[in-house]
């Protein structure tokens, strides 16, 4: 390849040290794809004056189809010939990002093909991501991929790529299905992926406990957290045996949250109507410790990064929800969800916010979801609320009722 | 070669054609696991059947030979299958306990690092950065790289009080759950945007500008048939230039980062938090950002030598009080680490109960 030789003075730096060095990789790349090579030479660069060239993204992308490609472009093209046009591709990753060599190598092949050679894996939300390939390429690497069973993630205003933890692949704590959920999910709804027709992106994230490995409570609109109703069941001589190694009064009774569990030296014990499912004592002695009876998840709802007005976690919204393909009840919330929302944000508004806005019981009603002490920490605070007729009617009649039974019921 | 008839919305393929024998044999039947080392856990079925997970580090950044390489490992000890961890690792499946050594010291000769598992350090989530973000006012990757040269150590072998997840985001937008880390480098603009007039009725929505602004600071400028800032009420989120590319927000003498601390994801023992803010700033320093590096370091071993075991930092922290933990880490209390934003009322101290320090 007859690229241009940059000389990279502050990149260089980034090759000593331990931690395997991304420059090292866009420089591997860089022998290949003169892509790569002038992305190392333009990084260089922004390295020596501390700022960035990326334009905005540009609406670039395949034909009908909204998302699954990023626009970038250089302002410095001229000087970087390689990066004028830069364009990132989204690959929707396999549930749990489980892969064979040989699928990877033949993705790695189209993408030597038509691209820089540069990828991320993964990008942030789940994708396999390209990075760095020209609008005249993006028909071709889309044909040479769907044709071999792959399709694009999503992007923009639409229904970002579904991911999952591990889950019953490889983790004894999933209380769910995390990857067939995903996986149905995101084959369910792949016209809200591709086409964007939201008011701002929605993410959908499925965790199976509450160790939460794929983050979702903090970046997810919806957040599928695994759970149980049911007993801790306890293996005492595995009890037995983590007390050879293990101070079980200081690292296991004394660290629970809601000071359920009772052990005296000999026997633990578990008083399951107090306990939150938090997973400490289960991810400490899991040997000794796993839930029983019947398996689901909590849907919470709402978190997201702080732009515009402030960070938001997630919050509950249905406390337990059964989880068995086809999946039916939760994609018909779905459904309802997107209506209330599509309904009531403005663009660019996030379906946390819009809750803010508009309340809770909006969103509720609309979803048919019942109040229910589960989704809040403790009640409101202040004497501001609403009351419509039919709550005035509701209580007016418990009252009349009241009268006629003497007794009351409050 | 001819191209091939694309076809649309077929989705992910299926995962189970990724998944190993063993894993198909005991889904969902796993019945414990453990931690060998920081590189190496095995996960034993009901059945009896073990599966040894190698897990190696990874820039992110990969150029297809590296993962190529990946591939051909995977292929001679672990019949052909890998996956990758939400942090980006790339872990190694092994179904035959006699290939586990080899795929090791194969692993070591060509310079692959295991660890992460555990009570350590392992990869840190981050964003593009300069690489490719437009937004972008640090190299995330470049930071990534230097911090974990530095606490490399935890990565490998050294552990600590509990697991310390670190996160990296190149602006406030905060690509990735940044914001719930036990450890964060927020990059910052310090500096009130620049509105380009001439461009800005070519290519902004007036409405649209204005409403990306939180703090409402944006207003018309009829006479420039513009917007203008009101340098009062702006806090340089960059939003407006998000909407809008007239409006210039990149400084390189004052865009830096920032440091929070405290955050969790999981609801072991506690509820997950956000990440709060202790540094406020550090100026830009590529490649290697020494203060950043040294802050971060500094943060990590005052928590290693004052934290219970399981506790994270965001809970030991609320266990010594947030007086203490500046007191402890001997770091300057400023403005900026007091909400002025959405977040005040519940952040204020309501009780005249505190310590001296």
């Amino acid at each position: 390849m007859a690229g241009k030789k940059y000389n990279t003075p502050l990149l260089d730096e980034l090759e000593k040290g331990p931690w395997p060095s991304f420059v090292t990789e866009m420089k591997k790349a860089g022998k290949k794809s003169e892509m790569a090579n002038d992305a190392v030479g333009h990084l260089e660069k922004c390295y020596s004056t501390k700022m960035g060239y990326w334009k905005h993204g540009g609406i670039v992308g395949v034909l009908g189809y909204g998302g699954g490609v990023i626009g970038r472009y250089s302002e410095i093209g001229n000087e970087f010939p390689g990066v004028a046009h830069f364009h990132t591709v989204r690959i929707n990753q396999p549930s749990g990002f489980f892969y064979t060599g040989k699928a990877l190598k033949e993705i790695c092949d189209i993408w030597d093909k038509y691209g820089s050679g540069l990828t991320n894996v993964h990008g942030s939300t789940g994708d396999l991501v390209l990075l760095g390939t020209k609008t005249e390429h993006l028909e071709n690497i889309f044909a040479e991929y769907s044709s071999r069973g792959w399709d694009l993630g999503g992007s923009g205003s639409a229904l970002r790529t579904p991911s999952c933890c591990v889950g019953p692949a490889r983790c004894e704590w999933s209380n769910y299905d995390t990857l067939d959920i995903t996986y149905n999910l995101t084959q369910e709804f792949q016209d809200e992926l591709h086409r964007p027709s939201f008011s701002y992106k929605f993410k959908i994230k499925s965790s199976g406990c509450a160790c939460d490995c794929v983050a979702a409570i903090a970046r997810a609109d919806l957040s599928i957290i695994g759970t149980w109703k049911g007993d801790i069941k306890i293996d005492q001589a595995e009890v037995k045996n983590y007390a050879k190694t293990m101070d079980i009064k200081a690292e296991i009774v004394d660290m629970c949250p809601t000071q359920c569990i009772n052990y005296d030296g000999k026997e633990m014990k578990i008083n399951n109507a107090e306990c939150s499912r938090c997973m400490h004592c289960i991810t400490k002695m899991t040997k000794a410790l796993r839930p029983s009876g019947e398996r689901g998840a909590t849907l919470c709802m709402g978190s997201k990064a702080p732009i515009v007005v402030g960070s938001l976690l997630s919050w509950v919204i249905v406390p337990f929800i059964k989880l068995e393909a086809p999946y039916t009840e939760l994609k018909d919330l779905i459904r309802k969800i997107w209506d209330w929302w599509d309904e009531n944000g403005k663009p660019r508004e996030r379906i946390g916010e819009v809750i803010e806005i508009k309340g809770m019981r909006s969103f509720l009603e609309a979803i048919g979801v019942a109040p229910q002490p589960q989704q809040i920490k403790e009640p409101r605070k202040d004497p501001f609320m609403f009351y419509t007729d039919e709550d005035m009617a509701g209580f007016k009649a418990k009252e009349a009722e009241e009268k006629k039974t003497g007794k009351y019921k409050f | 070669m001819a191209i091939p008839q694309r076809k649309t919305d077929v989705g992910p393929p299926h995962y189970k054609q990724f998944l190993p024998p063993v894993i198909q044999k005991n889904y969902g039947k796993w019945k414990y696991h453990e931690v060998i080392n920081p590189g190496t856990m095995v996960h034993v079925g009901e059945s009896g059947d073990k599966l040894w997970t190698v897990r190696v580090a990874s820039p992110r950044i990969l150029a297809t030979d590296t993962i190529r390489e990946q591939c051909e490992i995977a292929e001679k000890y672990c019949d052909g299958y890998l996956r990758y961890t939400t942090r980006n690792n790339v872990e190694f499946l092994v179904s035959d306990e006699k290939k586990l050594e080899p795929l090791k010291k194969e692993l070591t000769a060509k310079g692959f690092k295991m660890g992460g598992i555990g009570y350590g350090i392992t990869n840190v989530v981050h964003t593009q950065g300069w690489v490719h973000c437009h937004g972008a006012c640090t190299d995330a990757s470049g930071l990534v790289k230097a911090m974990m040269d530095e606490l490399y150590e935890y990565f490998d072998s050294k552990r600590l009080p509990n697991k310390v997840r670190l996160a990296v985001a190149c602006c406030v937008n905060m690509c990735g759950a940044v914001h719930c880390s036990d450890i964060a480098v927020v990059a910052v603009h310090t500096k009130v945007p620049v509105v380009k007039h001439e461009l800005f009725k070519n290519m902004c929505e007036l409405p649209t500008v204005i409403g990306s602004c939180p703090t409402r600071a944006i207003s018309p400028d009829p006479a420039n048939k513009s917007v203008k800032i009101n340098a009062e009420k702006c806090m340089y989120c960059g939003n407006c230039f998000t909407v809008c590319p007239p409006i210039s927000i990149k400084d390189p003498e004052r865009d830096g980062v920032a440091i929070v601390v405290g955050g969790k994801i999981n609801s072991l023992r506690t509820n997950p938090k956000f990440s709060k803010l202790v540094i406020p700033y550090i100026s830009n320093e590529p490649p290697r950002w020494p203060k950043v590096v040294a802050a971060i370091k500094h943060i990590v071993e005052v928590y290693a030598k004052n934290a219970r075991k399981h506790e994270r930092i965001g809970e030991w922290i609320e266990r010594i009080g947030w007086e203490r933990f500046f007191s402890l880490a001997n770091i300057d209390f400023t403005f900026q680490s007091i909400d002025d934003f959405t977040f005040m009322r519940d952040t204020m101290r309501t009780a005249s109960t505190f310590k001296w320090s």
